[in-house]
């Protein structure tokens, strides 16, 4: 019988490239403002983001935080970016309201729970949920799931969120992040 | 002789907050404080909220930190403020001098039929701010710690948190321009001048 628990992509001898890659697409693209509340599948791109002083990292206690300071930011001719996980999407549904209503950009990028190889049942109900929820209310959606193809649907939706004033969010895959097994790490 | 226990009226606390704006940028939250803002006159440098409940605050740091030479006043309901608590937490850590954030505290969820806010229990919100790291905080019941308030916006001494106490009256609807796009541009183009035509 196979183990389950066995992960195939748990462990890389590497660490991922690709946040470098979206660091400097984001700062290509003008970002000064980085809202998040952390995800271990962020956490290599937020440390980028605060060893830049040109940059303000801002820790939310809810990600809806992130969407109203980003809309504000905007009125006074800043750039940001969003960094969530999947279950803080659900958080922001009403503040999505303002980037829709008011034609402003708004760049999510959100590391994916309840998707590709999760153990955990609770993060399936809004993992799964996610995508439908962010276009019922308005924002473009684009997914990554390989590793190869990040920097580029990244690229590609900050385009998007700051030349159509939209909101614009990117679905960084399980399959990508690696799955998590706190099975693995309690004790036998 | 005025009634030094009388609650003060929120037109009037607004005006006197606005008064000699100069280039103050203003968020307005959702409801009647939406409608005071604009009783005081449509300018562009304010920003209306119409929905989006909670967002006034953290759209306040956003355009501080954005806009670090312009002072912004954040003028929201007390039903507002406590459906973004935390957002005085977030903005306590980041301690922008430039933002003052005055709420007008009927008590009431006034668009609503006015049932009754956790204020109006007691709910202590300018010891909240205090407690989340917001030093300069005060309720305020007078005209004259209005005015206190108002100084403190325009020179830029914050993060100033301010529960300003005041009558639970209903008065007319005072209207800015509802479309979000026209509100967002305006202030931009206000703020930012013509270019922001152009990106």
């Amino acid at each position: 019988m196979a183990d389950l628990a066995a992960k195939p992509n748990q462990t890389s001898p590497l660490p991922p490239s690709w946040p470098d890659d979206v660091y400097r697409i984001l700062k290509d693209a003008g970002v000064r403002q980085v809202g998040m509340v952390p995800d271990a599948g962020h956490s290599r791109l937020i440390r980028a983001f605060e060893a830049d002083p040109a940059t303000r990292v801002v820790t939310l206690t809810t990600e809806e935080e992130g969407v109203a300071m980003l809309a504000g930011a905007w009125l006074g001719g800043q750039r940001g970016v969003l960094l969530l996980q999947s279950s803080g999407v659900g958080n922001c549904i009403n503040m999505l309201s303002l980037p829709a209503i008011c034609h402003m950009p708004l760049l999510m990028i959100v590391t994916m729970r309840g998707d590709w190889g999760e153990f955990n049942p609770w993060q399936i109900p809004m993992g799964q949920g996610t995508q439908a929820v962010l276009e019922a209310m308005g924002v473009i959606v684009t997914r990554a799931d390989e590793p190869d193809l990040v920097a580029q649907t990244v690229w590609g939706a900050a385009n998007l969120a700051f030349n159509t004033w939209r909101p614009a969010a990117v679905l960084i895959g399980q399959r990508v992040l690696g799955a998590k097994n706190f099975k693995e790490l309690a004790r036998k | 002789m005025t009634n030094p226990n009388a609650l003060l009226h929120r037109r009037d606390v607004v005006n006197e907050l606005l008064r000699d704006r100069g280039d103050l940028l203003v968020i307005a939250g959702l409801g009647a404080p939406n409608w005071d803002v604009s009783a005081a006159g449509d300018n562009p440098n304010n920003f209306p909220l119409w929905g989006a409940m909670g967002a006034a605050s953290m759209m306040g740091l956003g355009l501080a930190l954005a806009q670090p030479k312009r002072k912004v006043l954040v003028v929201t309901g007390d039903g507002e403020m406590l459906m973004s608590l935390g957002a005085l937490a977030t903005i306590a850590v980041e301690q922008p001098p430039n933002l003052t954030i005055a709420v007008l505290d009927n008590e009431r969820f006034g668009e609503t039929g006015m049932q009754k806010t956790h204020t109006a229990a007691g709910v202590d919100l300018a010891a909240m701010a205090v407690a989340a790291g917001i030093r300069t905080s005060r309720i305020v019941k007078s005209a004259e710690q209005v005015t206190e308030i108002r100084d403190l916006a325009h020179q830029g001494k914050g993060p100033v948190f301010a529960q300003v106490k005041i009558s639970p009256e209903a008065l007319v609807f005072v209207l800015p321009p509802a479309d979000g796009g026209i509100l967002t541009t305006r202030f931009r183009q206000s703020v930012l001048g013509d270019e922001a035509l152009y990106n």
